[in-house]
């Protein structure tokens, strides 16, 4: 257990108007920990998501990052050249659609290796040699290395992302229904994959997903939003298995069991 | 009376349609001449400027007919050449605008040439000071063809990253074995910005670096204007294990017997004769009026034409 | 020696918004402590409430009022008050739990659903494995099942796989949840006799056992829940 947290958010909140995107939000997340933010549509897990990886400029709040050498910064107050190097470097952000997270027209070995070159890596063979690498551990073949996510089925492609995001060990990964839209055993290999990785990596992630059973399998804690509101949270097995809110409690009983 | 005053009003009517010195206003030679002015101050910076209507149109050398009309005087000598030859339709066509508008003297000779305007090639003979060599520059975004937005690639150039521009050359490699790009080779220009050379050939690129001329870039219909003051440091870009190299052609000129320079194949029949011969034509003719000679070429006083 | 556990005062009710607000009560006022080295067993008819003690002992239920008050990390934890994280270190490595049904993760294998618990403690994983195997085997469970995941296993089968995650560490509280309710004789009796093991091992142990022979071969204490029942009201 390390001594201080990674990410402090205070109060944050996202208004359009009079709409209410998501208000009041308060947490820590620790190095490690996967957080899970689960809601149906319209809840604000998507809004509180962007507000957090600095994709949205929230109306209220603060969010505050550790940073590599300890130091704590404002993520609002740090200039942009700052907050694109670290969505760079330590953070990592899957996107639900993986055609947004990727280069289409680009290899996957030019995929995973774009963050290397972008923090100066120029060793082609190199280059080449942690992209294999990493394409191996989300159980892409090597000889796809060359090849474009264009032919690549969605359930690759994810799994492409999740390696382009990780290969520079990010210490913090943003997930937006990382499984979303995908076949049920390509869902179940990619949950398992993320889980893998999660643990042997020690990496802390948000998870936004509307899937009770994805929260479940991947998180240790969880958030319930509803309107714009977090109105329950705690523990995921205890928020999944005694649940307290009116909300929750619908939530929970309207899952179908197979 | 009629007479008299029939003669000032078509005097006054000929004056009114006469074209201001090299074409341009002066206004807009002060915009251009401030851009210029400001790229290079930031060598390699692409600085906006409000292209104006020329009279040839958009992928025919606007951009550098612009900013040659803003620097050209009445005293300067220009020389035109595209691909390396003064005889092309439009090395031969620009050279005439300005001969009218500006009513310079031109001349073939790069030596002797205080200005040049080139399409896609650099002259072989090495440039001096007081030199200006301006550039026709299609797209002037190095990065364009991978990041489409322009928002995008403006914080890239603004932030300075550059990852894209090195993703572009591994696929070279993991395409082709090797750097494909054989022209419009991606520069680093002072350890700061990336620029693309406009589509000179990358054997071309080395002449680049620390010139003693001032290098001009002008894009008309991207309106963008950017700059290489004399001495500029500018380097390819590469990878460590697949550093740059400039295309060699293992013969000399056909008709002058240079070597090392940049080659321009023609066919000659329809058997598959060709010969190889100097891109830059005026080195090609010095040479031969130096006496030298190659293979198919008998020495000056033969017109290759 | 000091007493590992310490349940104080809970009292718990579902309040079921679903049905209009009905109140559930679960159990009031329960108290009750277990002793290191021995084996606790909770008693009572069905439906009393002891499953539901057991888990919010481990913090998977909340608890309404009271504490749960844990010796963990030299020092004293109330988990029914503990935030998340702290709870989840109390579970890491101070109290271990065998759930009555194993919720099977797709993929994953028996041997690493078993070793896991240690894997998470920074334990490699190869020796994880091999202690994770060591226990299957006590159990009896098919060389040829270890390296599937039990998604496809029978009850017992799967149930033989959570015991071997529960009894692998060391956690010096042990919780039981109906452990052998699938299992046949022998191996009722290999459970019976890891156990035994723990006791020795001087860990705690609080369990739930319906075969009578099981907990009366284990039960050292018997706590009788029944006598924290709630009142129910009607709705």
């Amino acid at each position: 257990m390390s001594d201080e947290p990674l990410l402090r958010v205070s109060a944050l909140s996202k208004y359009y108007g009079a709409r209410t995107g998501c208000e009041d939000v308060t947490f820590e997340l620790w190095p490690g920990e996967v957080l899970a933010v689960v809601g149906e549509s319209g809840s604000g897990k998507t809004t509180l998501l962007n507000c957090l990886s600095t994709r949205l400029t929230p109306s209220a709040g603060c969010v505050s990052y550790r940073m590599r050498d300890g130091e704590w910064r404002d993520l609002y107050r740090m200039s942009e050249a700052e907050r694109r190097l670290l969505m760079r470097t330590d953070w990592g952000f899957v996107h639900q659609n993986p055609a947004d997270g990727l280069r289409m027209t680009v290899s996957a070995g030019a995929n995973v290796g774009e963050r290397l070159m972008a923090v100066g890596e120029r060793h082609y063979g190199r280059i080449r040699d942690t992209a294999t690498e990493w394409l191996g551990r989300v159980e892409i073949g090597a000889d796809r290395i060359d090849d474009q996510p264009r032919a690549f089925s969605g359930g690759m492609r994810q799994r492409l992302q999740i390696a382009r995001n990780l290969v520079t060990a990010p210490r913090l990964v943003f997930m937006d229904e990382p499984t979303g839209g995908l076949d049920v055993s390509v869902q179940a290999r990619l949950l398992d994959l993320l889980r893998g990785l999660v643990n042997d990596l020690g990496l802390a992630a948000i998870v936004v997903t509307h899937d009770l059973a994805v929260a479940r399998l991947l998180s240790r804690r969880m958030m319930v939003m509803k309107d714009g509101h977090v109105i329950e949270a705690g523990l995921t097995d205890r928020v999944l298995d005694d649940p307290r809110a009116p909300y929750t409690q619908l939530l929970v009983s309207s899952v179908l069991a197979v | 009376m009629t007479e008299a005053t029939g003669t000032r009003s078509s005097e006054a009517a000929r004056s009114l349609a006469t074209y201001n010195f090299a074409y341009l206003d002066e206004q807009t030679k002060r915009m251009i001449r401030r851009a210029i002015l400001k790229a290079i101050a930031i060598p390699g910076y692409q600085v906006p400027f409000a292209s104006r209507e020329m009279p040839m149109p958009y992928g025919w050398g606007t951009g550098g007919v612009q900013v040659t009309a803003a620097v050209i005087g009445p005293d300067d000598v220009l020389k035109v050449i595209d691909q390396g030859a003064d005889d092309t339709t439009n090395a031969v066509s620009i050279r005439a605008f300005f001969k009218k508008v500006a009513r310079v003297a031109v001349t073939t000779r790069t030596a002797e040439a205080t200005i040049i305007q080139t399409r896609h090639r650099i002259p072989e003979q090495p440039l001096a000071d007081g030199q200006i060599l301006v550039y026709q520059v299609p797209i002037p975004e190095p990065l364009r063809f991978l990041e489409p937005r322009e928002t995008e690639t403006r914080k890239m150039h603004a932030l300075e990253e550059y990852g894209l521009m090195h993703v572009k050359l591994y696929e070279d490699i993991a395409r082709n074995g090797r750097i494909a790009t054989t022209y419009a080779y991606p520069v680093k220009v002072e350890g700061r910005y990336v620029m693309d050379p406009s589509p000179t050939p990358k054997f071309d690129n080395p002449k680049m670096h620390r010139s003693r001329a001032l290098q001009l870039f002008g894009a008309g219909r991207e309106k963008r204007i950017y700059a290489l003051p004399p001495f500029t440091e500018v380097v390819s870009l590469d990878f460590e294990d697949h550093p740059f190299e400039i295309q060699s052609f293992g013969r000399p000129c056909a008709l002058c017997g240079a070597e090392g320079v940049y080659l321009d194949e023609v066919i000659l029949d329809d058997r598959g004769g060709r010969m190889f011969v100097c891109s830059d034509t005026d080195h090609c003719e010095t040479r031969r009026a130096d006496g030298h000679h190659g293979e198919l070429g008998a020495p000056a006083g033969e017109a290759a034409e | 020696m000091p007493v590992p556990l310490v349940v104080s005062e809970i009292s718990k009710s579902f309040v079921m918004h679903l049905r209009g607000g009905m109140r559930l009560p679960v159990i009031s006022g329960a108290s009750f402590s277990i002793e290191a080295g021995r084996c606790a067993v909770l008693g009572g008819p069905s439906g009393v409430g002891k499953s539901s003690i057991l888990k919010m002992v481990y913090g998977n239920y909340g608890v309404d009022s009271g504490q749960i008050i844990v010796r963990h990390d030299g020092r004293l934890v109330d988990v029914a008050s503990a935030d998340p994280r702290t709870v989840l270190d109390v579970r890491r490595r101070t109290i271990g739990y065998v759930s009555q049904f194993l919720r099977a993760v797709p993929r994953v294998s028996a041997l690493d659903v078993a070793a896991e618990p240690l894997v998470e403690r920074g334990e490699s994983r190869q020796s994880a494995r091999e202690k994770a195997a060591m226990l299957l085997h006590r159990l009896n469970l098919p060389e040829a099942l270890w390296g599937l995941p039990p998604a496809t296993f029978s009850g017992g089968e799967q149930q033989r796989v959570n015991i071997a995650r529960g009894f692998i560490t060391d956690h010096p509280i042990l919780l039981l949840d109906e452990p052998t309710a699938s299992l046949d004789a022998v191996n009722r009796a290999v459970v019976v006799d890891l156990v035994a093991e723990k006791k020795r091992q001087g860990v705690a142990l609080l369990g739930i056992f319906h075969d009578r022979d099981v907990r009366e071969a284990v039960a050292d204490v018997v706590i009788d829940v029944s006598g924290f029942a709630a009142a129910r009201t009607a709705a």
